[in-house]
């Protein structure tokens, strides 16, 4: 464990995406502890609409609402749609696509089709029709990004899974009686880890990216809630006379899913050495 | 069995339980599509219009009989009556869909017109200074949500040069060509610029990739120029996937890029569906959502076809 983080620190993306992620993660944990500058609800009439100054570093919206304040809880809200609706997937696509490899038959034709009935349909067009038929909201959120990435996570975790099921370390566990379960969770499960791992990072850049877009559609988080998509969409109207509604909700958006990139790649390059040759 | 039979037998059966998933889905939606359509007018119904208005539009029969009523229908290239425009859905669908082509392949020229020839460039330069600045934008335009990037150049033109992007009703390419492409020109580059990122970064890792093998130095021991061994013998082999990757995207942008229509106001399919749903225009929802997979699936189809003729080893099913 030690000498994986050593690698991910020595390697450059690794390092500028692991403290980006770390910073988002902090100023995530911070805001949905309340602890921002603000209230991101308190309005301050007489200051709408003014630009970065001392009391308000990142300046007011149309409200007269703080934007640092508004920005961290958009942050906050963003990670938690993202991290729980790629938990949800992987959670959910691991055990369909071990179960899958595993039994194989008509519960693997019946789970593989099911996916490629879901992966024919464009991501944002499958989370929309998911919105409607739910109703839009954060929750609903969560549950769309994880339907629109469970098919993702059942591929990843199958492919390997079938090739791993006929090692002969495997054959040796069932020989000696292991039960299914502690086959799947001991032997299996562990050798996905590191595509898994890969994965759910690249997952949590794509998230951010559809729950921001979402939000900015208005079916995400709802008003008077803070998104960094929402914030996009109250920006479009004023960016002209408060460029700066439209530019920290952007930047913010962008470094976050840059940080996961970021990260990404790193974990891809250590775990996977086949991609070493082409990176290095 | 062959890869490609494979892939032409389960095809129809992916579309059978994409039409079942759409029409169940639209089903399970709160609210019926009568009032969607009238609004507040639909509490004026008499008990009797509003069962005649059903029988119309088929919603009085049960899911069975209107899910057989419908697919009979796709197969005749009928796709029902949409409740809110009136008029059938097909012709709906292929108002918009002229435009959402359009701007699918005006983007897909942007970006493989930049990303290819600067993801070969960074290849060539591997981990020099030019190389290093083409991976930083690559990887920042990869992390930028292409309506971001459509924000952040609406306001860079009227912030910069008083400019703002030209809006209004859409004028088709072979009425008006200079005022269609000016309408189109912006999130085409949208679209395209956010696609660019990616092109860059593959097709540099693909042709890095190629110019370590034994052919490449071969070619170059032989005396080739370089020029000619990186288009002629390394390109070739690198392109499968930036292939796979611009069908994928090809594919989604021809369902319709419902965020960039929705900033530049374009009334493309992606609209469409959003605001088919919206509207709870089950017929329209339907046909739309069905039109967008089936396009998706024909690419993805085609995309494997190319595979095949560039790369002939996947011929073998899967054993290469």
């Amino acid at each position: 464990m030690k000498a994986f983080f050593q690698s991910l620190l020595r390697h450059p993306s690794g390092r500028i995406g692991a403290a980006i992620v770390l910073l988002y993660i902090i100023v995530a944990l911070l805001s949905q502890a309340g602890l921002t500058p603000y209230d991101p609800l308190k309005q301050f009439r007489i200051e709408r609409l003014q630009g970065a100054t001392l009391a308000h570093w990142m300046g007011t919206d149309m409200f007269g609402r703080d934007v640092l304040s508004r920005l961290m809880i958009g942050i906050g809200q963003s990670f938690l749609v993202a991290f729980s609706s790629v938990g949800l997937a992987a959670v959910i696509g691991t055990l369909l696509g071990l179960t899958a490899a595993w039994f194989g038959h008509l519960w693997d034709g019946l789970v593989m089709r099911l996916m490629d009935v879901l992966l024919a349909f464009p991501a944002i067009l499958l989370a929309l029709l998911f919105i409607a038929v739910v109703g839009p909201g954060t929750f609903t959120s969560i549950l769309a990004i994880a339907f629109v990435y469970t098919p993702i996570f059942t591929r990843v975790v199958r492919g390997p899974a079938l090739s791993i099921k006929t090692r002969d370390f495997v054959d040796a566990a069932r020989s000696f009686g292991s039960s299914t379960s502690y086959i799947l969770t001991r032997h299996l499960m562990l050798n996905l880890v590191a595509p898994l791992t890969v994965q759910v990072t690249l997952a949590l850049a794509w998230s951010l990216l559809t729950e921001s877009g979402l939000s900015f559609l208005g079916l995400g988080t709802q008003p008077p809630n803070s998104s960094l998509g929402l914030m996009l969409a109250d920006s479009v109207n004023l960016m002209e006379m408060a460029p700066w509604l439209l530019i920290f909700p952007a930047l913010a958006v962008m470094l976050g899913i840059l940080g996961f990139n970021l990260l990404g790649d790193a974990l891809r390059d250590i775990l996977d050495p086949r991609m070493r040759r082409v990176v290095a | 069995m062959n890869y490609l039979i494979r892939r032409l037998v389960t095809f129809p059966l992916v579309m059978f339980g994409v039409s079942v998933l759409v029409f169940v889905a639209i089903r399970l939606v709160p609210g019926d599509s009568i009032t969607a359509m009238l609004g507040t007018e639909a509490g004026l119904l008499t008990p009797e219009q509003r069962q005649s208005l059903a029988v119309y539009f088929g919603l009085d029969q049960g899911w069975f009989s209107q899910y057989w009523r419908w697919l009979s229908g796709v197969f005749s290239g009928n796709l029902g009556i949409s409740v809110t425009y009136g008029k059938p859905v097909l012709d709906v669908i292929l108002e918009r869909f002229p435009l959402t082509l359009e701007l699918a392949v005006l983007a897909m020229v942007i970006a493989l017109g930049i990303g290819l020839p600067l993801g070969v460039f960074a290849a060539t330069r591997n981990e020099k200074r030019s190389d290093l600045a083409v991976r930083i934008f690559a990887m920042i335009g990869q992390s930028t949500p292409s309506f971001v990037i459509g924000l952040l150049i609406i306001f860079a033109l009227s912030a910069g040069f008083g400019i703002l992007p030209a809006m209004g009703q859409f004028v088709p390419f072979l009425e008006d060509p200079l005022g269609n492409l000016s309408q189109l020109i912006l999130p085409a580059m949208t679209l395209g610029l956010s696609f660019t990122a990616s092109v860059t970064r593959i097709s540099r890792s693909a042709v890095l990739d190629v110019l370590g093998d034994d052919y490449v130095r071969t070619a170059r021991a032989k005396g080739a120029p370089k020029a000619r061994v990186i288009w002629r013998h390394a390109l070739p082999n690198a392109l499968i996937p930036v292939v796979t990757l611009s069908g994928v995207e090809f594919g989604y942008l021809l369902g319709g890029a419902v965020l960039v229509e929705q900033i530049f106001a374009l009334p493309g399919l992606g609209r469409l569906v959003l605001d088919a749903i919206l509207q709870r225009d089950y017929a329209l929802v339907q046909g739309s959502v069905l039109f967008v997979a089936l396009n998706f699936m024909i690419v993805n189809l085609l995309v494997d076809l190319t595979y095949v003729m560039l790369d002939p080893r996947i011929r073998l099913g899967g054993r290469a």
